[in-house]
């Protein structure tokens, strides 16, 4: 499954993080998912929420420098194992991975937020292996 | 069309004869009737007599705008004040402004000026030029007033403010062409749109900009607003007011009026004259001014010369958009800085306007220049090798051209302060 990750440029300063969250709590906007990447400057918060195209605006009201990046949703089982037969299948499909997360809702399955180089592809060999690791759409309840 | 054919398309050699006869007169004047500007000539021991052509130009004295301050209002008059017949005056600042006069022939010469510059812009006689310049002290409404009547275009003598009716007559009247500020003319695009007034139902097509600095992107935005051909012109009350430079359709560079202005690129430092082509201080002598004539006048604003013959035929040489002012300019590691060629090379890896800072800091005794740039939608990626390629390029990008490292640090949008108006460039730490 495709969805939207709202992405947000941040200076590494205190309490800027702070300001995003709060701007969308009080915009009625719940986050899933989030990571950090950073740099000594500067970092990307990237964030997977309940109405990334409101989430968007409204931090862009803001005037925080804001995208959104279509990013690929898997699920696996909760077990030892199963992310290394995830990343075994999508790198013999040939799909590179520029970056991934993962966050867990339920006991028994873990979500994994996948960045691929090329999304086509990865839903592709997604969908060959359909029982494992496809995420359905009635499987993401934000 | 070519308002002069014979002067605007005359060979270089033509150019230079005709310069070369007018300097010699006007140093002259000047020397028996400007103390101040004669002592300055004798202070480099230099008479009338040894100004034999053009290219003696860059022996003489330079004027600053102090000089105009020092002799106000009407100490560097070379005439009386019986043949002076108008007055203008540009509010300084700080303290005093400068007053200029012209004699009848100045004002001809001015309207002859405009109208060259108007046909520069594609205006003809059939059109209806909106005055939209305030008209007062200040050059800008008269100058361009005169020289639409001169060209026999219809004039609407309207001035600044009152954007409605602008609006309105614009509408009623059905205005061709309108001259004002570039800034004005953003507002009242955005004035129309407020009110639900399509400019494509206007008759309005060109529009002459001037006596503010403006980018590229700005035009492209007001050409688009508006639905115009949206050209520079350029002029400053010391040497005549609008019309000293304007551009033509082609917009590659404004065309000046050089057999009545000589203009010179002088490095701001050494004050020797640059090679052509080469980003410097313009710097402007009147050769047929008689109220007040003026050599090398220091304008401050920085441009380059383009000498090739335009794509419109026209052989005057062409002056650059102004890229900034030389007061800015920073010396670091021994080279010429200016913020503008900073902001040209950031304005040309992306579509709107970039927001930056300079910081100058001095360690030891190595200058470091920081720049910080604001992440604007144009220039945010999702992924950190794009955003540190971004860094990388911007150093590059600056190092190739100014040949000066810098530090480059990416920051968020509204980070860099914002002023009314000018915003600020620059911040320069050194204790020197
Ligand atoms: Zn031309």
């Amino acid at each position: 499954m495709i969805i939207k990750q709202v992405s947000v440029f941040l200076e590494n300063k205190s309490g800027r993080l702070n300001e995003v969250t709060q701007i969308l709590g009080d915009s009625g906007i719940n986050i899933s998912a989030f990571t950090i990447a950073d740099t000594s400057d500067f970092g990307i918060l990237r964030l997977i929420v309940s109405n990334p195209d409101k989430a968007c605006e409204i931090l862009k009201q803001n005037r925080f420098s804001v995208k959104t990046t279509d990013v690929v949703l898997a699920k696996t089982s909760n077990q030892p194992g199963s992310l290394s037969k995830l990343l075994k299948i999508l790198s013999e499909g040939g799909s590179f991975i520029e970056y991934m997360y993962a966050f867990s809702m339920e006991q028994d399955s873990a979500t994994i937020v996948i960045r691929p180089a090329s999304i086509q592809k990865c839903v592709e060999i997604l969908q060959n292996h359909k029982n494992d690791f496809l995420f359905h759409e009635g499987d993401f309840l934000l | 069309m070519i308002w002069n054919e014979k002067i605007e398309c005359a060979s270089r050699d033509e150019m230079a004869a005709i310069q070369s006869e007018r300097l010699i007169t006007t140093v002259k004047r000047i020397y028996h009737n400007i103390p101040s500007y004669r002592a300055k000539m004798q202070e480099k021991g230099i008479l009338p007599g040894d100004i034999k052509s053009v290219e003696n130009l860059k022996d003489l004295p330079f004027t600053n705008k102090t000089d105009l301050r020092d002799n106000y209002p009407f100490g560097m008059f070379t005439v009386p004040m019986s043949e002076i017949v108008r007055l203008h005056a540009s509010s300084g600042t700080t303290g005093k402004p400068t007053v200029v006069g012209y004699t009848r022939n100045d004002l001809q010469m001015w309207a002859e000026v405009v109208t060259r510059s108007l046909c520069m812009a594609g205006i003809h006689k059939n059109d209806i030029v909106q005055v939209a310049y305030g008209y007062g002290l200040f050059t800008g409404g008269l100058g361009l007033h005169y020289g639409t009547e001169n060209l026999g275009a219809t004039v609407i003598p309207i001035s600044g403010g009152n954007t409605k009716k602008q609006i309105q007559l614009m509408q009623d009247f059905g205005s061709t062409a309108i001259a004002c500020t570039p800034s004005y003319a953003l507002y009242l695009a955005e004035a129309m749109q407020e009110i639900g007034v399509d400019p494509e139902s206007l008759k309005l097509r060109v529009g002459i900009f001037g006596a503010e600095p403006w980018s590229e992107n700005m035009r492209k935005e007001i050409e688009a607003k508006l639905k115009i051909k949206a050209i520079d012109i350029y002029g400053l009350s010391e040497i005549v007011g609008p019309g000293v430079s304007c551009e033509c359709v082609h917009q590659k560079g404004m065309h000046v009026n050089e057999d009545h202005f000589i203009p010179e690129i002088i490095d701001p430092e050494t004050l020797q004259p640059v090679d052509p082509g080469v980003i410097g201080e313009l710097v402007f002598s009147t050769i047929t001014k008689e109220g007040i004539p003026i050599i090398r006048y220091r304008t401050r604003d920085l441009t380059r010369l383009i000498y090739d013959t335009c794509k419109c035929g026209r052989t005057l040489v062409r002056m650059e958009k102004c890229m900034g002012r030389s007061d800015d300019m920073l010396i670091i590691r021994g080279v010429n800085v200016f913020p503008s060629q900073i902001e040209s090379v950031l304005l040309e890896m992306s579509e709107t306007e970039p927001h930056y800072l300079l910081i100058v800091e001095r360690e030891g005794t190595l200058d470091i220049l920081k720049l910080m740039v604001e992440v604007q939608e144009q220039f945010f990626s999702d992924e950190i090798k794009e955003l540190e390629a971004l860094r990388k390029k911007i150093r590059n990008n600056i190092q190739s051209t100014l040949g000066i490292s810098v530090d480059v640090k990416l920051v968020e949008p509204k980070t860099i302060e914002r002023t009314a108006g000018k915003a600020k460039r620059v911040i320069d730490n050194r204790k020197i």
